[in-house]
């Protein structure tokens, strides 16, 4: 006991640090700790907690007991943090702990994870929710494996802030040259990752140099001790405010009629604000936030990592599962996902394999199509002949989703881009995921062609699919868009730039374009005025079953006559889907100076007969939904999708 | 405006959004109420997360029938305040059925008891997810419990196979006959409970503040006098002004010598005092140096 005595002395020289007193108004900052078995983190962890009086007298004379059990002569501060029996016991780390402390600038919340090669999972797992990423490097053996793939799976989690600390530099006679080796040796291999602050600091956790006091023994270190860093460090801007993001949680259901329904969710990003105009995904529908409640009443301002309620101007059928956003910035919707995946359990995982899925407040089932790479930790580089991945194997899979997700790259929003995988039988978490790529065009392409492809586990035929059901599972309502006017008016190129905005926003849309279908389809349809109804009745047919089957339907067709239209509409409204008529109102002169295909020319020379606007007439709808008269196509596209938001159909 | 909230706060936010998550994805949860501090801060969030509405579950006390009675006063009232249901879960029961023997001798309590009576309750109940006010701050074993807490059939707790837990994306798919215990104030520590009641204005047990009480000195620590634990020779009960840092048996949980009567008082002895709140107060985890982790496993909240 006297050495253990002594001991304690030797750390604290006059005794114990007075209580800090704790701001009530300060922040919190999270921390991941990693690092091999014999860096000395759970020595500088204790440190730590010791320092910022976080250790109590019952845990030190616990600890003192123990070393004393275990025959040591001096009081091992790791042993504060080793919880478990087994730990103890084996005098090793196994999972991640949590661990508390504060001083008078800050609440710090650690995850203190293991460093060993079988626990990848474990340090993800911290790193997760972190801030910072804390990972020690003995100075004796500088950069190995370990630090490697510490820094490796920072990167890949994107925690904001790494600190290296370059621990047991009393080994090394604290030796600036030593340190800055080492620092060399981190940054060269740092530079391949995607790291975007990171310091080092010479410490030696076991006698305190440079982590709470700053060291004596190492003048020539110019920066700040560890906890003045772990103080200072600026993570207020690490947040993402710009782009809006709500999945909705739980609906409140007020016990009086008369009160508006609630929407309760925790903002994952942007800041909401009553009135604001916000759009539902997937359904697409839109309208104002008339109030917000937090957890104090009323609130001007929502932002990450609120816990509120919504309540909306207009009564819409929002549940769990959707996202709230807003329409001029909306995530991805997508069902095909390509993700940065660290595979968590004994069973490895290949191309094929079916698990749960759970992403912001949904759950899905999900196809692993395919294993594009594992990431071979040691020099960064991407294997592709893996086809699997193995327990605490990072890699990337491409992944096939029951229903569509709304998504956000992981490196814009660690919230809406971040999925578990649990398996179907056990039900333990198997995966942790980062989606990439969410907003380009290979989540998106790949929608559109899901509209065609059925899920291996759905089919149409088996017991009938309801229209409710199909386009819940693809995230949208289907509905034709009807463009007509002269030809040359500027339909096509209107519905073309519509049907790429359209998709970009991760929707299922397709374009009808009267010239192409008159190649196939209609090709053997003329000119007369029973061929043109004919031509639009197989048109609009066609354009049924697309909206029927949920896509949005773009129709390119000159339509002339009044009546044609009136039976398209018709035959939509006894469908029971949406028929959107567009008029593309464009002077015939300014058609017929354009005439791209030369149609205007030939018709006046005479060789084509029946020319609408020409030799046949065009009748003007008496009432379309929109008119498009002059204007960019930008313009025309933004006056359709409005007329579309309005209509609750995006 | 600097977008940040304040350690509370985000505390708070994300104890909120635990107990959504919670009612959203069960069937049948229930919050364990034992009418201590923590469990009347898991209230609080309760009513932050689902009010107007009726809470989307129970609360429920395993009574041990050693409880202070100014706890169980407490408890009624704030149910009846709350207008919720209360189920009450009662160790003398499980007794009187044969479920568990009671201890005898002067040492005798009633706390390892309550791990049969609970699971019993949560069997018979068929409830699925139960709220817990543990901590992670409390002790080493808790340090590494997970917010979902995953019990298999036995209401067994296997620290070495928790689920990894990422992000705020929570795992609670389990099978007929396994549940969950939920933590949502896992991130909390004593003094953020303390300080989350003062400026909440919560009222806890009068036991909490400074009183004059009957008390006797045994292992170093002060024991209410009370029907439900005996003297040893050499004791000898004294008067003398004691407030209580947890709540659980009378048998088992110690006193500290204390003239806080106020909360603000309390606040400060708690952010000065130098031992851990289960040390000083709680015999239980006195036993052995795993006593805790050895009855998590056994199915203890």
């Amino acid at each position: 006991m006297a050495a253990i005595s002594k001991r304690l002395t030797l750390i604290e020289g006059d005794g114990r640090p007075d209580a800090a007193p704790i701001e009530r108004r300060a922040g919190t900052l999270r921390i991941a700790t990693a690092g091999s078995v014999d860096d000395g983190k759970s020595t500088l962890i204790g440190r730590l907690l010791y320092d910022s009086k976080m250790v109590l007298a019952d845990q030190l004379q616990q600890l003192e007991e123990t070393s004393r059990l275990r025959g040591d002569l001096e009081v091992d501060l790791a042993l504060l943090t080793d919880g478990l029996r087994a730990e103890r016991e084996q005098g090793i780390t196994i999972d991640v702990a949590y661990r508390y402390f504060a001083t008078a600038r800050r609440r710090f919340i650690l995850a203190d994870t293991p460093g060993h090669v079988r626990y990848t999972r474990n340090m993800v797992t911290g790193a997760s929710t972190a801030d910072l990423a804390l990972i020690l490097v003995d100075a004796r053996k500088g950069v190995v494996e370990q630090t490697k793939r510490h820094a490796f799976v920072a990167s890949l989690v994107g925690v904001p802030h790494l600190t290296v600390c370059v621990n047991k530099m009393d080994l090394v006679d604290f030796a600036e040259t030593r340190f800055e080796e080492i620092v060399e040796g981190f940054e060269d291999f740092a530079a391949k990752l995607e790291l975007t602050d990171v310091e080092f600091i010479p410490i030696s956790a076991l006698h305190g140099d440079n982590v709470v006091e700053r060291s004596l023994r190492m003048k020539w270190y110019e920066g700040p001790p560890l906890l003045y860093h772990l103080e200072h460090v600026h993570v207020a801007s690490d947040r993402n405010l710009v782009d809006a993001r709500f999945p909705v949680q739980w609906v409140v259901r007020p016990s009086d009629d008369r009160e508006r329904r609630g929407y309760a969710g925790q903002v994952a990003a942007g800041v909401l604000r009553p009135g604001d105009e916000v759009l539902v995904a997937p359904s697409g529908e839109t309208t104002r936030i008339a109030a917000i409640e937090g957890p104090q009443g009323p609130l001007e301002e929502a932002f990450p990592p609120m816990s509120v309620v919504l309540h909306l101007e207009d009564e819409l059928d929002v549940s769990r599962g959707d996202m709230i956003c807003r329409p001029n910035n909306r995530p991805a919707t997508a069902r095909s996902i390509e993700a940065m995946v660290c595979w968590m359990a004994n069973r490895p995982v290949s191309t094929g394999d079916r698990v749960l899925l759970k992403q912001t407040t949904r759950w899905v089932t999900a196809t692993v199509e395919d294993v594009r790479y594992r990431v071979d930790v040691h020099g960064l580089h991407r294997d592709k002949t893996a086809t699997t991945l193995e327990l605490n194997d990072i890699g990337r899979l491409k992944l096939r989703t029951s229903a569509p997700l709304s998504v956000d790259d992981y490196r814009r929003n660690r919230q809406t881009g971040s999925f578990i995988l649990v398996d179907e039988g056990t039900n333990d978490t198997v995966g942790a995921g980062m989606i990439v790529d969410a907003h380009t065009g290979e989540s998106a392409a790949a929608a559109i062609t899901d509209a065609d492809a059925r899920s291996p586990n759905v089919t149409w035929h088996e017991g009938g699919i309801s229209r409710d059901e199909r386009w819940r599972m693809l995230g949208q309502r289907g509905a034709t868009i009807w463009l007509t006017g002269l030809p040359a008016s500027g339909k096509s190129t209107i519905a073309t730039a519509l049907e790429q905005w359209l998709v970009q926003q991760g929707r299922v849309a397709y374009l009808l374009d009267g010239d192409n279908l008159r190649h196939g389809l209609n090709g053997n349809l003329g000119f007369s005025a029973e061929d043109r109804a004919e031509n639009v009745r197989r048109t609009a047919n066609v354009a049924r079953l697309f909206a029927d089957a949920g896509a949005i339907a773009l129709v390119s067709l000159v339509s002339p006559y009044e009546r044609d239209r009136v039976a398209a509409r018709e035959l939509h409204g006894a469908g029971e889907l949406d028929f959107v008529e567009v008029y593309v109102n464009t002077p015939l002169a300014e058609c017929e100076a354009r005439d791209p295909k030369g149609l205007y020319a030939r018709a006046r020379a005479g060789d084509i007969k029946g020319m609408t606007g020409i030799d046949d007439p065009y009748e003007p709808p008496r009432a379309p939904d929109v008119e498009v008269a002059g204007g960019s196509v930008e313009q025309a596209v933004a006056a359709i999708v409005a007329k579309l938001g309005a209509l609750g159909i995006i | 405006m600097s977008y940040e909230l304040t350690h509370l706060r985000a505390l708070e936010a994300e104890a909120i959004h635990v107990m959504r998550e919670v009612a959203a994805e069960f069937e049948r949860p229930v919050l364990l109420f034992s009418g201590g501090k923590d469990s009347v801060v898991l209230v609080r969030i309760a009513e932050k997360a689902f009010r107007p509405a009726r809470f989307p579950f129970p609360l429920m006390h395993v009574d041990t029938g050693h409880n202070f009675p100014e706890v169980i006063e407490f408890r009624d009232r704030l149910v009846e305040e709350l207008g919720e249901r209360l189920v009450v879960a009662s160790v003398e029961d499980s007794i009187k059925q044969g479920r568990v023997t009671e201890e005898t001798g002067p040492r005798a309590s009633r706390n390892r008891l309550q791990t049969v009576t609970l699971l019993d309750a949560i069997e018979e109940h068929g409830f699925d997810a139960a709220f817990g006010g543990a901590r992670r701050d409390e002790e080493r074993a808790r340090a590494k419990e997970r917010i979902f807490s995953f019990r298999d059939e036995a209401g067994q707790w296997e620290p070495k196979s928790q689920r990894p837990e990422l992000w705020s994306l929570y795992n609670g798919r389990i099978r007929r006959g396994e549940h969950v215990r939920v933590f949502p104030l896992s991130n909390w520590t004593e003094l953020d409970v303390w300080q989350y009641i003062a400026e909440e204005n919560l009222e806890v047990p009068s036991i909490y503040y400074a009183h004059d009480r009957q008390v006797f000195k045994r292992d170093g620590m002060l024991y209410a006098l009370s029907p439900f634990i005996a003297l040893i020779d050499g004791e000898e009960p004294f008067q003398t002004s004691v407030r209580y840092r947890t709540v659980g048996d009378m048998s088992c949980t110690g006193a500290v010598e204390s003239t806080a009567i106020t909360l603000d008082a309390v606040v400060a002895e708690i952010a000065a005092t130098n031992i851990t709140e289960r040390g000083e107060t709680r015999a239980d985890d006195r036993v052995s140096e795993a006593a805790m982790e050895d009855r998590k496993r056994g199915g203890y909240f």
